[in-house]
Formats: structure tokens, sequence, C-alpha cells
């Protein structure tokens, strides 16, 4: 799972997409995982990196980036090709 | 390394459009402490969720209105609508201020004097009033307000079974430009109605015309209504005075002075728009005190306000039992209360805040009760920051109707705390249990 190449982030948190001319800010934790994202890091590895940060265990954390990416796709951010079956 | 404090990641779509020029300020301030006690302390303590009153806002409020019409006019009364909230504490407060008691059936009349209100200080109001309700009212002095033709002849007729001349005040209706017209309480002024019934009363000289009563409607946004209604009753007295050579002693303005509160689907949020206390108290001083009486024959102007004077007293505090996202991509977050317990969600966007800080972050949501029911929906939309299971909220002004009308639904109805001027808190009304609840059931033999 990865970020669309054309997704334009900034380390304050806005997100644009050139394909949909659509803009979306997301807080501090957000614009952390996106860059987690941009380098290509699997689920395992983000949240280890988040619960190093930040004050959440890994239990709550995953519900809350489910629930983060499911809008990542919703909002056409993520690069779904590599999770559809061939 | 310290950690950071955590928040659920959020994304949120930015829209491009005109600004809305009466946009207001999202109302995410966390509010941690109910006077000086804390949220956290006082669910700790009572449970979640948790209804507070505030004595010193009670006080306030009624001393504040007291004033504004004390200072506009010499005879000024005002009664504690006990429906608005009859949890006995409450009303010792606003009695202990000075206030009689308004009640609107048997069960408030009781009420009013287990709380050692003086029979002639209750008024009784409403259209419900039995035979015996309306001789022990009478007995004791009490101010019966006649809703109808039936109450009126059973009052002239147990008058003359019991030998007593109560002592009674007429409700009017009228048109007072509001909608809906609250026609079905009282006499109608328009059409000669009032002045029938005032007229059946004087010739029956069984029953003691001591006073005239209105109440116009509730949460009324014009203080122009109330400029029509005093002028009704002002020539309704003048009338008698003129006619029967007899003097009105009192007038009764009822209630439904707004708190400030949001409706549903007002545009501007109720602090900006509701109209305040003075301008009523103008608009109806200004009538009475223009109208031409005598200074000797001025009558006492009666109040009947609840809402205006306990809403702002009264907090709601819950707990956050789950998040979860809508099909259509809205956050959703479930509450530990819900209609069942805040009714006024049925009328009021109600103003709620989280309880502990959080980030400048915020996202729109719907704030669900945890009722297994659609309707159970106590904000369809409120923009609030990203609240975690276990966050504590709190309701703004849920002081009036919701500790008279909350219902036993699904769940049982929670404290009530009332915090006084010291900050100590009390238990006013204990959160209800599966025994209290079946102790007023009984299962016949053949089903056990």
């Amino acid at each position: 799972m990865k970020l669309r190449k054309n997704i334009a982030t900034s380390e304050e948190g806005f997100i644009f997409n050139p394909t949909t001319g659509d803009s979306f800010s997301t807080n501090p934790i957000g614009a952390d995982i996106l860059t987690l994202l941009k380098e290509e890091k699997s689920f395992p590895a983000i949240i280890k990196a988040i619960c190093v940060k930040y004050e959440v265990n890994e239990i709550q954390f995953e519900k809350d980036l489910d629930d983060f990416v499911s809008q990542l796709k919703d909002f056409s951010i993520l690069d779904l090709e590599k999770d559809t079956p061939k | 390394m310290e950690k950071v404090r955590y928040e659920r990641p959020i994304i949120q779509k930015m829209n491009t459009g005109l600004m809305n020029k009466f946009g207001t300020r999202t109302e995410f301030e966390p509010v941690t402490h109910i006077e000086s006690v804390s949220v956290k302390s006082l669910i700790s303590d009572y449970g979640s969720p948790l209804f507070v009153i505030s004595e010193k806002q009670i006080r306030r409020n009624f001393q504040n209105a007291t004033r504004i019409f004390k200072t506009r006019y010499p005879k000024v009364q005002f009664a504690w609508s006990y429906k608005t909230n009859y949890m006995n504490a409450v009303c010792q407060i606003f009695h202990q201020e000075g206030s009689w008691a308004e009640v609107v059936s048997g069960f408030e009349y009781e009420k009013a004097l287990g709380n050692g209100v003086a029979g002639n200080k209750i008024i009784f109001n409403g259209p419900i009033k039995t035979d015996s309700e309306l001789v022990k009212a009478a007995q004791n002095g009490s101010l019966i307000h006649i809703d109808h033709y039936d109450e009126l002849y059973s009052l002239i007729r147990l008058s003359e079974e019991f030998d007593i001349k109560p002592r009674v005040a007429i409700r009017v209706n009228m048109d007072t430009g509001i909608y809906p017209k609250w026609d079905r309480f009282g006499f109608n002024f328009e059409n000669g109605q009032a002045w029938n019934a005032i007229t059946r009363i004087i010739n029956s000289e069984k029953l003691e015309l001591v006073g005239l009563h209105c109440h116009i409607g509730t949460f009324m946004l014009s203080p122009q209504a109330y400029t029509i209604a005093a002028k009704c009753l002002c020539e309704l007295a003048w009338s008698v005075k003129e006619k029967f050579n007899k003097t009105i002693q009192y007038l009764d303005l009822g209630g439904g002075f707004p708190s400030t509160n949001t409706l549903k689907g007002a545009y501007l949020p109720g602090s900006d728009t509701v109209p305040s206390i003075d301008q009523f108290a103008d608009a109806i001083t200004d009538v009475i005190l223009g109208f031409g009486f005598k200074q000797e024959d001025l009558p006492l102007l009666v109040l009947e306000t609840g809402r205006a004077l306990i809403d702002d007293a009264g907090f709601l505090l819950g707990t956050v039992l789950a998040t979860k996202r809508l099909s259509d991509g809205r956050r959703a977050t479930i509450l530990d209360f819900g209609i069942n317990s805040l009714f006024t969600s049925f009328w009021y966007e109600h103003k709620v805040s989280p309880a502990q800080a959080f980030g400048d972050y915020t996202e729109e949501m719907v704030l669900y009760g945890p009722l297994c029911m659609n309707i159970d929906v106590i904000r369809e939309s409120v923009t609030m920051p990203p609240l975690e299971k276990g966050n504590h909220l709190v309701v703004h002004k849920v002081g009036a109707y919701n500790m008279t009308q909350w219902m036993q639904f699904i769940t049982l109805r929670p404290n009530v705390v009332l915090i006084d001027n010291e900050n100590n808190t009390h238990v006013i009304r204990k959160a209800e249990s599966l025994e209290y609840l079946e102790s007023l059931e009984f299962v016949p033999e053949h089903l056990k």
C-alpha cells in the first residue's frame, strides 16, 4: 500500500491530488502516517513507528489506522493497484 | 524520549467557496470544570451519564430577572414553574429566593405543599384538576386559574357543596401574532369568551375573582407578543373595575421567556438571537404602567418564568462509548446518554463541549445516544475534536424540562448532583435501579 505517485504532501499536513484537483488537510499524526506510506512502509512498521512516537497502544492505533486508510482510499489518495487481485 | 500526546489521525477535504459571514467559532474549547468542580471527579464519584445543577447559577439567574423587573415595576412576584424542573432541591432554591409555586397537576400541587409553600402562594394552572384537588386548593386559599367552562361550573358547584369561596383567575388566550396560537388553553379574548367567563364568575358570587392569567407560548422570541398579551389583560382588568367596581389584584403573564439554547433549524445560535429578559420586561411593564391604573390599583405582576431561569444552570456529563464511520464517510460518535435522558435534544441543537484538552484539529460528526433505536440522535452534525472511547463530554443548558420529561426507556435514569454555593456536591436524585423500577410491578400467580 502506498500513496499515488502524483499526490503532493507537506510536513504541515497539506495534501493535494492533481488528478482530481482536491485538497485535504490532516493533523500531525496523519502527516506522519502519510510520510510513512510514501516510504512504502508496511502496516506493522507504521504501527510500530507511531506507537514509539505517540502515547498510544497498538490495539487502539490499529483501529484508528484502519479508519484513516479507508478514508485515504475514499479520497483516491492511495494507490490501490497493488492491493487489487489480478 | 517523551512521547507525543496521541490524537486520532484525521483527514478532511478542503472545500472552497464563499465564506459564511455569519460563521461562528467551532465549539471545542474544553470544559473541564462545572463551577469549580472537575468533570473528571464528578464522573468518577457519581458515574456517567450525570446531570449536574449549579445552585449558584440558579440564584444568579433569579436575582438578575428579579432586578430587571423590579427596577421597572413596583409589584413583581415570580412563581416557580414546577413542570420545568420539579426536583425538590431545585424548587427549594427558588422558594428560598422568594418564588411562589406554579403547578399544573395535583401531583405537582402536593409537591409544592411538601416543599413548605403556603397554600395562598401556590398557583394552580392547567386543564387537569379533579374535584378533590379543587376543593383542597380552595380550602388552602390557593390561586386557581380556571382553564375551561367545565372547570368553572365544577368550582361553582363545589363552592356550594363545601361552603368555600375559591380565589380564582381565568386563563385568557389571545392573538398575539404568534403561531401556533395557544387557544386550547383558557378562554378566548377576541370572541368575548373571556369576558363572559369573568361575568359568570362575578355574578355567581361563589368565587372570588382575584387575577387574570395568560401564557401565550413557549420559547417566545418576540417581546412584542407580550405587549399585546399585557394590553388584553389590562383591558379586561379595566373593564372589571368599570362594570363591577372590582379591582383585579394581579396580572399573571405566565412563562415562555426563552433560554439561549439554539432551536433546531435556527440559522444563528440562540445566544445571538434570543431577546434579553430586559426586552421582555420593557414590553410588559411599559403597557401596565401606561394603561392608566391608579397607583393603588396597580396590579401585582406575576411571572411564571421557568426555562430562562434554570436552563443554563443544568449540565449533562457523559462519556464516549465508541466511534465509527458511517457508509457515507461521516464520523459517528456513540455516547452513553441518549434522547431518553436528554429529551430536549428533540428541540435544540445543544452545545456540546469536550471535557479534556485536544489539539486544534476538528472533524464533523454525528452524536448518537446508546439506544438501539434509530431516532436516538443528540446532534445531527457537530464539529468536534477527534473523540475517542472513554472521553468525557459536557452538554450545556439542559436544566429545563429534561429532569421532568426524561424517559425510563432502555436505560435507567442517572444521578442528579447539585453543586452548592460553596462548591460542595450533593446527590439530589439517586440513579434509578432495577429494584426501584420493579417495585411497582406485580406478576400474577399463574405467570410465576
